[in-house]
């Protein structure tokens, strides 16, 4: 491997872009190709680039006379939680516990008190000032647990847009047909609102808020390693 | 969205991101070889595209298996240092190669060794 090749791996996975590595078995010859990139001339390899990208697996690939071992480097889940509630002191740690990078944001300066949230990455502030230098992406989870549509709302608009991996929303049929109303003034589609998991959470017949963080933890992990039947439809 | 991965994705923690840990040894001038774990048969403790990489002194980092085969692979590595052309590794569990080692799991990894630069 090209320590110039390992550099440039290594600057794409710090700044959180998708990319495979393609090495050459027999030759040992390697090239990157990041998510976005002219797809590769060989049809085989672009095929496999592609599907590569998609599902995350890393593997061997025969292309005419070439074996090939493509490398999949895909971003870290995020989770973004909007509302710093009794839910998010169980969900937060749970989910870092998972692997998730985690980041709680809540403007309401009572409810994001370091005490009920050590360790944990807490913006006491409103999403669109916590969020200005990450931004949304496809691989992050966004849980807004607050209901309430001043500090909802912005994050589900930028989290549906951006096509983050997973929008969880908290509220009951009543507040989300409201919230799908706003929604679909704010001009989303009614499939980019559909992708709203609401009520939130696997159906476990969850009542604490503890188990409510569980339900929503293993609906996050469903849509990451299950997208094809993610929730919300 | 798979290993988007929270094994193969962004370092997190770089002294424990095998790949970041080859790149800070190369930037300090030391040799430097990657294991790949290119397919896997059956149970296998590390998934298709776990590293190990591993410096001129023997000193490594990352891991292709649960322990049970890095020092075999340590050992060839220093070999792929010295000789430049990679290497392809084979271990599991079969009758006639028990006495080598091997994954007590049962399961059967096929590493890719190479150099770096």
């Amino acid at each position: 491997m090209d320590a110039e090749l390992l550099k440039g791996l290594n600057a794409a996975r710090r700044n959180r872009q998708a990319a495979v590595l393609v090495t050459d078995l027999a030759t040992g010859e390697g090239r990157l190709v990041m998510k976005g990139d002219v797809a590769p001339s060989d049809p085989v390899l672009a095929e496999a680039v592609a599907k590569a990208f998609v599902t995350g697996k890393s593997g061997v690939v025969e292309a005419g006379e070439s074996r090939l071992f493509l490398n999949v480097h895909l971003p870290a889940p995020r989770m973004v939680i909007i509302g710093a509630v009794h839910i998010s002191q169980a969900l937060a740690p749970m989910a870092a516990m998972t692997g998730f990078d985690v980041r709680l944001i809540d403007p309401r300066t009572a409810f994001a008190t370091e005490e009920r949230f050590a360790g944990i990455d807490l913006r006491a502030e409103w999403p669109e000032e916590a969020l200005a230098d990450r931004p949304i992406d496809a691989y992050t989870a966004l849980v807004a647990v607050t209901h309430d549509p001043k500090i909802d709302d912005w994050p589900l608009v930028s989290a549906l847009k951006a096509g983050a991996f997973y929008v969880g929303a908290l509220g009951s049929r009543k507040t989300h047909a409201r919230r799908v109303e706003r929604l679909t003034e704010a001009g989303l589609s009614a499939e980019q609102i559909g992708r709203i998991a609401a009520p939130i959470g696997l159906d476990i017949g969850a009542q604490s808020p503890q188990e409510i963080a569980v339900a929503i933890l293993a609906q996050a992990v469903a849509a990451l390693r299950k997208p094809a039947d993610a929730a919300g439809a | 969205m798979t290993s988007m991965d929270m094994e193969t994705g962004a370092p997190g923690d770089e002294r424990l991101d095998p790949l970041a840990v080859a790149e800070r040894w190369v930037d300090e001038g030391r040799s430097v070889a990657v294991a790949t774990v290119i397919e896997t048969w059956g149970s296998a403790p590390r998934p298709v595209g776990s590293h190990l990489v591993i410096d001129g002194e023997g000193n490594f980092s990352g891991s292709v298996s649960g322990g049970c085969v890095e020092g075999a692979v340590i050992a060839e590595a220093s070999e792929v240092i010295s000789a430049g052309a990679p290497r392809m590794l084979e271990f599991g569990v079969a009758d006639e190669t028990a006495w080598r080692v091997g994954l007590s799991c049962g399961g059967r990894i096929r590493v890719y060794l190479e150099r770096v630069g």
